[in-house]
């Protein structure tokens, strides 16, 4: 039984966090593009900023994402006794 | 683990430093008269020897070897891997022309193919990880059990990489018949050896040591050109962060050109010609009698004039290459009125986003630059031989790590890609543009020989108009170095990166395919019996007759086989995403469910992009099929339908049909808990 609300716990944190990154993805992707057009008018780095958001902006971030999820869920794993050793 | 770790690091150190000495030596012979040829045959043999060496060392008799690499690669080495594995000839030489061509609108290709791994990382690699078995139509049989799942697996991996794969090889013919000059059929034979030499003897394990050795040399051959160029506009190497500021050069030329009265004068004649075929295709077949009896009568005319004989010959050529028959006259002047119609339209601002004639327009290129991105990434993250990498790290803690790395070894490209376009434009727009039509630097005609530039002087004025310019996207790469002036090693070491790139790529394909019909078919399905040796030997032949069933596909020069290409994402994300996602997170899921969600979802896909492309397929007698686009959205997005419909109808039918057994509620857990590995071990 304890076994069983451990992976609950541990599922549900995974989930929240998957969803909080995906939405981040999502804003990202779709939402900032959808405004690309209204983001050029604005500038970063010398360059308009919606075209920069697609060259380079959301690219940074999803490795930012990728990044996290990892780190987060490795010390999950720790922090929940899932240890694999080895890696 | 750490020593292998170690021991790897030295190795590839070393090798990249050799592999650079190799170029710092040719640039030497270079100097002292080492003519082109060789240098284009020194990059191409040494290479390909070299991937061989590596084959060969890494052969293996071991199932887990030869399927999974042994799952002993580091995550740092997986993700070099996934990179060459990733990035294909598409993405070395035609993205880089596609920004060129596009600007904002084809960002949506370095947004979907990158961010693609987002959904990789959260959603699949490590539960497949976890599952650790060898292909993805396996984790579908495991999850929702019997052959049905499975069988549909295999039959869209098979889909959507064999398509790939025969655009990779066709890839290797182009360039080895560019640089070395080897006849096109030739070059996709040595392409095929290439490949073979990798994966026949060593399977997953000789793939993925040779394509980390073939990531190091695509992406220096990929940055070195443009950070050279970089330097030479800006004083700043480093292209990625300086190419704002030429940007706004580019907007200032494009102010500049865009409205100049040659310039507006050369769009209308294009225009012009092309209303002027669209009236000839219309009156087909009596236009072609008509323009057959025109010239016959400029010839006559001419011949009893004093006109130069000269003007009589071209007019005699151009009527014995009149078409013969009306659908073939129907088939040339439709292209030329397209290509007329692509010359004259309005020039599109590199940095405007969903550039359209008025608000509707402009809206629908931004629903279609949505779809396609959105296609892209599900797609990016249902290629089965990307997802197959991630059954190769030693822990599903490895596998997390080396989605990161792969994304970052992948961004090192993607991130140059659109600095490449801009570059690339500054120098067309600023040299190029406007100067003498007889004074254009050497590069132009040379890469006009071979039809990738093409000039055509239509206001009769002299003076090159950016209308009278049309570049293959593929030209943007290849011809940077000489753009910049670089000596000739560098040209060979673009054509080495670039077939590093098709290389690379085809051997994950090629090797996925022969897992999923070994593996999946033979082995599961019919003979769940045989020896490993047995089961190695049919692996091999079934390599063995697809890579030479790609390469004759490809010698034929495909056309329409390149085209599909694109549309592989979308077949691939319609197939197995949905499947995938909801066989991990949603334990209702069932087989009833996810076999009809994976067949209608490919099926609505299917449908959607032939009929929006084809009106006819003759081979098949199939006429007047063609169909509006729902809501505008082109046949590369067909996967945004296939996708939604594939979640919806796994849901309902689902619901509809009893829930999954036992064994399945305790298989998912086992994918999500990544404490039944270590309750196992000793």
């Amino acid at each position: 039984m304890q076994l069983a609300e451990k992976r609950k716990a541990y599922w549900r944190r995974n989930l929240r966090m998957t969803a909080l990154l995906l939405l981040i993805w999502f804003a990202v992707t779709f939402v900032a593009s959808y405004f690309a057009r209204e983001l050029n008018e604005f500038s970063f780095l010398g360059f308009p900023l919606g075209f920069y958001m697609g060259a380079q902006g959301s690219l940074i971030i999803y490795l930012a994402i990728v990044w996290y999820y990892a780190r987060y869920m490795n010390k999950l794993d720790r922090e929940f006794g899932f240890d694999e050793g080895g890696g | 683990m750490t020593d292998f770790a170690a021991q790897l690091r030295r190795y590839y150190v070393l090798y990249t430093g050799g592999f650079l000495a190799f170029i710092a030596l040719l640039g030497v012979l270079e100097r002292f008269g080492m003519p082109p040829r060789w240098i284009g045959y020194a990059f191409l043999f040494l290479t390909i020897i070299l991937y061989a060496t590596i084959g060969i060392l890494a052969r293996t008799a071991n199932i887990s070897e030869y399927y999974v690499a042994g799952r002993r690669v580091p995550a740092l080495f997986n993700g070099m891997a996934t990179g060459a594995d990733w990035m294909s000839a598409a993405s070395f030489i035609g993205l880089a022309g596609t920004l060129y061509l596009s600007g904002y609108q084809g960002l949506a290709y370095v947004m979907g193919w990158t961010g693609g791994y987002v959904l990789v990382a959260l959603l699949l690699a490590p539960y497949l990880r976890r599952f650790g078995q060898f292909t993805i139509p396996d984790f579908l049989g495991a999850r929702y059990g019997g052959n049905g799942a499975r069988l549909v697996g295999v039959f869209a991996t098979v889909l959507a990489s064999f398509v790939y794969v025969v655009a990779q090889i066709y890839g290797v013919g182009v360039i080895t018949s560019r640089f070395v000059g080897l006849q096109f059929e030739i070059g996709v034979f040595v392409g095929l050896a290439g490949i073979l030499v990798c994966s026949f003897l060593g399977g997953m394990r000789a793939v993925t040591w040779t394509q980390v050795a073939q990531y190091v040399i695509l992406i220096v051959a990929y940055i070195a050109p443009v950070a050279m160029l970089s330097f030479k506009v800006t004083g700043v190497p480093v292209p990625q962060a300086v190419y704002g500021q030429v940007l706004q050069k580019v907007q200032g030329l494009e102010a500049q050109i865009f409205d100049r009265p040659a310039e507006v004068e050369a769009r209308q004649l294009f225009r012009a010609r092309a209303d002027e075929y669209h009236e000839r295709v219309m009156r087909l077949p009596d236009s072609l009698d008509e323009e057959k009896q025109r010239l016959s009568q400029r010839i006559n005319e001419l011949r009893s004039s004093t006109a130069q004989m000269r003007d009589v010959i071209v007019l005699e050529k151009e009527r014995r290459e009149m078409p013969k028959t009306p659908d073939a006259a129907h088939e040339r002047w439709d292209a030329a009125m397209r290509a007329a119609a692509e010359r004259g339209a309005e020039p599109v601002h590199h940095s405007t986003a969903f550039p359209g004639r008025d608000e509707a327009a402009s809206n629908t290129a931004r629903l279609n630059f949505l779809t396609l991105v959105f296609c892209l990434m599900v797609g990016t993250a249902a290629l089965p031989h990307i997802l197959i990498r991630y059954y190769t790290t030693p822990t599903v803690r490895e596998a997390r790590n080396s989605v990161t790395w792969s994304l970052f070894f992948i961004l090192l490209l993607y991130l140059t890609a659109p600095a490449y376009a801009v570059f690339a434009k500054f120098e067309i727009y600023s040299h190029l543009v406007g100067t003498s039509i007889a004074q254009l630097p050497g590069w132009v005609s040379a890469w006009g020989k071979i039809g990738l530039v093409s000039i055509e002087d239509i206001n009769h004025d002299g003076i090159l108009q950016l209308a009278e310019l049309a570049l293959n996207p593929d030209v943007i790469v290849l011809a940077t170095p000489e753009i910049a002036g670089l000596p000739y090693v560098i040209s060979g070491l673009v054509a080495a990166g670039a077939l590093a790139a098709a290389l690379s790529t085809a051997d994950g394909l090629l090797l996925t395919i022969a897992s999923a019909l070994s593996h999946d078919v033979y082995y599961k399905m019919f003979r769940p019996a045989a020896t490993t040796q047995w089961r190695l030997v049919v692996s091999k032949s079934v390599l063995l007759v697809v890579a030479v069933l790609a390469a004759t596909v490809a010698s034929q020069k495909p056309a329409t086989i390149l085209f599909m290409v694109a549309w592989a994402f979308s077949l691939a994300g319609a197939a197995f995403f949905p499947a995938l996602v909801l066989g991990i997170f949603w334990k209702r899921a069932n087989k009833a469910g996810a076999v009809s969600g994976m067949i209608i979802g490919l099926l609505v896909t299917m449908i959607y992009m032939v009929r929006v492309h084809f009106d006819a397929i003759p081979w098949l007698g199939i006429h007047g099929i063609a169909m509006e686009p729902w809501l505008g959205i082109q046949s590369t997005s067909a996967g945004i339908w296939g996708v939604m419909i594939g979640f919806v109808t796994i849901v309902v039918v689902s619901l509809l049909t009893p829930a999954p057994g036992r064994e399945v509620q305790d298989f998912v857990e086992e994918v999500r808990y990544p404490e039944s590995e270590s309750a196992e071990r000793p």
